[in-house]
């Protein structure tokens, strides 16, 4: 599904990706950890094309298709959809008339008829049911006075509604308590499924006790430096990033 | 506009009346001669058949004009206007004058038209094609004027309210703004063209919202228009002037009054949507928008309240006020300011509190792009007698781009020490962390510049009523195009 050859980018002329590959099978989940600052963050924006954020290198295949000259809403129309380690607020704007636009969007995007209110708020109520989210959230603006982990939580019914063929998670675990890290958990396990995949960036082995991951890969220094299944997160909690403290060769 | 359409419905099932108001037959040429002089004025009474009073009113207004200065204090910069270079009265144009089909209208226009979803017909009568469904402003009046007369309601066009009710018009019109009150609003008293009368009688809530659509083929009008609405005791009315479509016309200098006056206990709520054409990207051309609102609450517990989305024009001046005379009453403005290349918009309101525990409430939003400049000025002034006065201001600032500027003006006079004034200002940017949240969404750039402001609007839009707020909502995005990326 997702095919990430040799990729090299770059924030502001400063080279911060340097060599990634990472392949992605449907069904999958992966998670990515490492050090702060490590470019786990920058590797999301770039897949999610953001602007300031150049490739020099390498390529992105999604579902086949080259996409690294798509513009982001073009790749959020094909699919993709980040969970942002900041989500970000949007006054005056409600839950559900930016979820209502963003997906009747992505629908335009794909050739798909768009829903009508009645169609969108019967499925959207349907979606915050499932996820234990309360409705009066979808009355409020985006992110707007929102806590820490509610911001979070409304990053998992976006993702819900959107449901996304790759759904990529920075940090989303962060800042979370207990009942809350449940919630982000059962959305993200819900959406699982043999059509899709999962990308969840943490720096925490706790969530991949729910999200349970096909593999997991350390990125240091704007690559990945290792790559192995679950019981790698035990041990990087253990050992911590000591061993990949240099810069590469 | 689902108003617009049935109105034109409405028209076309109208036997067609020429002008039979308001414009007399005896006076050969149709348009007055070039330039402003005591003739153009009596040329301009006389072709409107009025009274010796009103003539006379418009001579003295004219004679104060000329010795008016223009107000300087506003943001702006024009070239001198040359008011002898205009013509400021002409008969609305015939058929003949007129494009003949959308084919010969701009097609920057018909883009826009076609954005807000306006039908073809419509697009017509807005554009001012020759139709052959004549948009007679008269006869579409008099339909309104029966389904209102039931309730008493007086709904008409300034020249008719001169011929049918002279005494109201005699008694109201420059009593909330004078004639000599400001260079702009002494001009339109010398050489008004036409307007809109209301009158609504004690205890009558206005069973419609009334609305200025109807008159929209009287293009010229809209140059020196004068709006005069009276709610009397206990009454009711929710008037909507403007229109979302651009308009087409040649004038480049416009020059209105509105007076607003509620008795005890009475509300008049008042809607703008200004759209008229800003100019080019250079800032060639685009109307000079030069308005005096004022309303006056002179009973007690009565309210008027202002509400304005101004897209349009290349430079706008307007202060839409009130005077809180009665005690208890209340004054409101909402407005959003949006400018986008050339534009210029120095806007905001005054609240005047007299009587005792009156109250206002003052929320603006103005969005500045491209190479604008947006100012509020707001003035709330609590006289020594206005006891508990209070006022809340908010004004937010939301900029798009850099190279665009916004400016806050609030002056506070209290002479009233229970007086409670509130004041809130924010300046805000768009950001490209907002941007991209919504493009990793879905939603294009363009469309979230527009999501993002409709929603630092949001306050004020939902002031509007239903039918204005819909397209007012797609003319906030259509206004800001080109305006990222
Ligand atoms: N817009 C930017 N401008 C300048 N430098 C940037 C920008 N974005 C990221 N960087 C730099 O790139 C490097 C990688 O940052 P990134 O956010 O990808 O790290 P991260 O692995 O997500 O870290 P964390 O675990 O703290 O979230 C950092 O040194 C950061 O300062
Ligand atoms: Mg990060």
């Amino acid at each position: 599904m997702l095919e990430i050859k040799n990729l090299h980018a770059e924030v502001e002329g400063k080279s911060i990706l340097k060599g990634i590959n990472l392949t992605i099978n449907k069904g999958e989940v992966h998670a990515i950890m490492g050090p702060n600052g490590s470019g786990k963050s920058t590797l999301a924006n770039v897949l999610a094309g953001r602007d300031d954020y150049e490739v020099t290198q390498g390529s992105i295949f999604f579902d086949g298709k080259d996409i690294s000259e798509l513009e982001p809403e073009e790749r959020a129309g094909e699919g993709i959809f980040l969970a942002f380690q900041y989500p970000v607020e949007i006054p005056g704007v409600t839950n559900t008339t930016f979820l209502k636009e963003a997906l009747n969007a992505q629908r335009k995007y794909r050739g798909e008829e768009e829903l009508d209110g009645m169609e969108f708020v019967k499925m959207l109520r349907g979606k915050t049911k499932e996820l234990g989210i309360k409705d009066d959230m979808l009355k409020r603006a985006v992110n707007v006075g929102f806590s820490g982990g509610e911001k979070k939580r409304n990053d998992i019914l976006q993702m819900a509604v959107l449901n996304p063929k790759l759904a990529v998670l920075d940090e989303t675990d962060s800042g979370l308590d207990i009942d809350a890290l449940r919630i982000v958990a059962d959305g993200v396990n819900k959406l699982r499924s043999e059509n899709n995949a999962i990308l969840v960036i943490t720096h925490y082995q706790r969530l991949l006790n729910y999200i349970v991951p096909d593999q997991v890969h350390v990125l240091a220094h704007g690559e990945i430096r290792r790559s192995g299944g679950k019981e790698l997160a035990l041990e990087l909690e253990e050992k911590g990033y000591a061993d990949y403290s240099g810069e590469a060769a | 506009m689902a108003a617009t359409l049935e109105t034109v419905e409405q028209v076309k099932s109208l036997e067609m009346e020429k002008y039979k108001y308001g414009f007399v037959t005896d006076i050969e040429s149709d348009k007055a001669p070039k330039g402003l002089s005591e003739d153009t004025v009596r040329f301009i009474s006389a072709k409107k058949n009025e009274p010796e009073w009103l003539l006379e009113w418009r001579l003295k207004a004219y004679r104060h004009w000329l010795t008016m200065p223009e107000p300087t204090w506003g943001k702006l910069q024009h070239a001198p206007i040359d008011y002898q270079d205009s013509y400021y009265y002409a008969a609305p144009k015939s058929n003949e004058d007129r494009p003949q089909s959308l084919d010969e209208v701009d097609p920057e226009l018909l883009k826009t038209y076609e954005k807000l979803g306006i039908p073809i017909r419509e697009q017509e009568v807005l554009a001012g094609v020759a139709v052959d469904y004549v948009f007679d402003s008269v006869s579409v009046a008099t339909t309104f004027r029966e389904q209102l007369k039931e309730v008493g309601v007086i709904f008409c066009s300034i020249s008719d309210a001169v011929q049918e009710y002279p005494e109201l018009v005699k008694k109201y019109m420059g009593s909330v703004v004078p004639y000599g009150d400001n260079k702009h609003a002494c001009l339109n008293s010398a050489v008004f063209t036409d307007g809109s009368f209301v009158y609504i009688p004690k205890g009558v809530r206005c069973p419609m919202e009334l609305s200025t659509y109807f008159r929209i083929n009287e293009l010229n009008t809209g140059q020196f228009e004068r709006t005069l609405i009276v709610a009397d005791e206990g009454s009711y009315v929710s008037y909507l002037e403007g229109c979302t479509a651009p308009m087409r016309d040649e004038n480049q200098l416009h020059a209105a009054v509105v007076e607003l006056v509620t008795m005890d206990d009475a509300e008049i709520k008042y809607s703008t949507v200004q759209n008229w054409y800003p100019g080019d990207a250079e800032g060639k051309g685009g109307i000079y928008n030069f308005v005096t609102k004022r309303g006056i609450c002179r009973g007690k517990n009565s309210k008027i309240s202002w509400t304005q989305v101004e897209t349009g024009s290349a430079i706008t001046w307007k202060y839409p006020s009130c005077i809180l005379q009665g005690d208890n009453s209340v004054g409101e403005f909402y407005s959003v300011a949006i400018t986008n290349g050339r534009q210029q918009a120095d806007t905001g309101t005054k609240m005047i509190h007299l009587g005792k525990n009156t109250t206002s409430r003052i929320i603006s939003k103005g969005i500045s792009a491209g190479k604008s400049q947006n100012t509020y000025r707001g003035l709330v002034r609590v006289s020594a007698k206005a006891e508990g006065a209070r006022n809340f201001t908010q004004c937010d600032s939301l900029l798009v781009g850099d190279t665009c500027g916004a400016h806050t003006v609030p002056y506070i006079e209290s002479k009233n020490r229970s007086a409670r004034l509130e004041h809130e200002a924010t300046t805000s940017k768009i950001s490209e962390d907002q941007l991209f949240y919504c493009r990793q969404r879905g939603i294009s750039e363009e469309d979230a510049v527009g999501l993002v402001v409709n929603g630092f609007c949001r306050e004020v839009l939902q002031e509007l009523p239903m039918e204005f707020a819909v397209e007012a909502q797609k003319l906030v995005s259509i206004s800001l195009e080109g305006s990222v990326g």
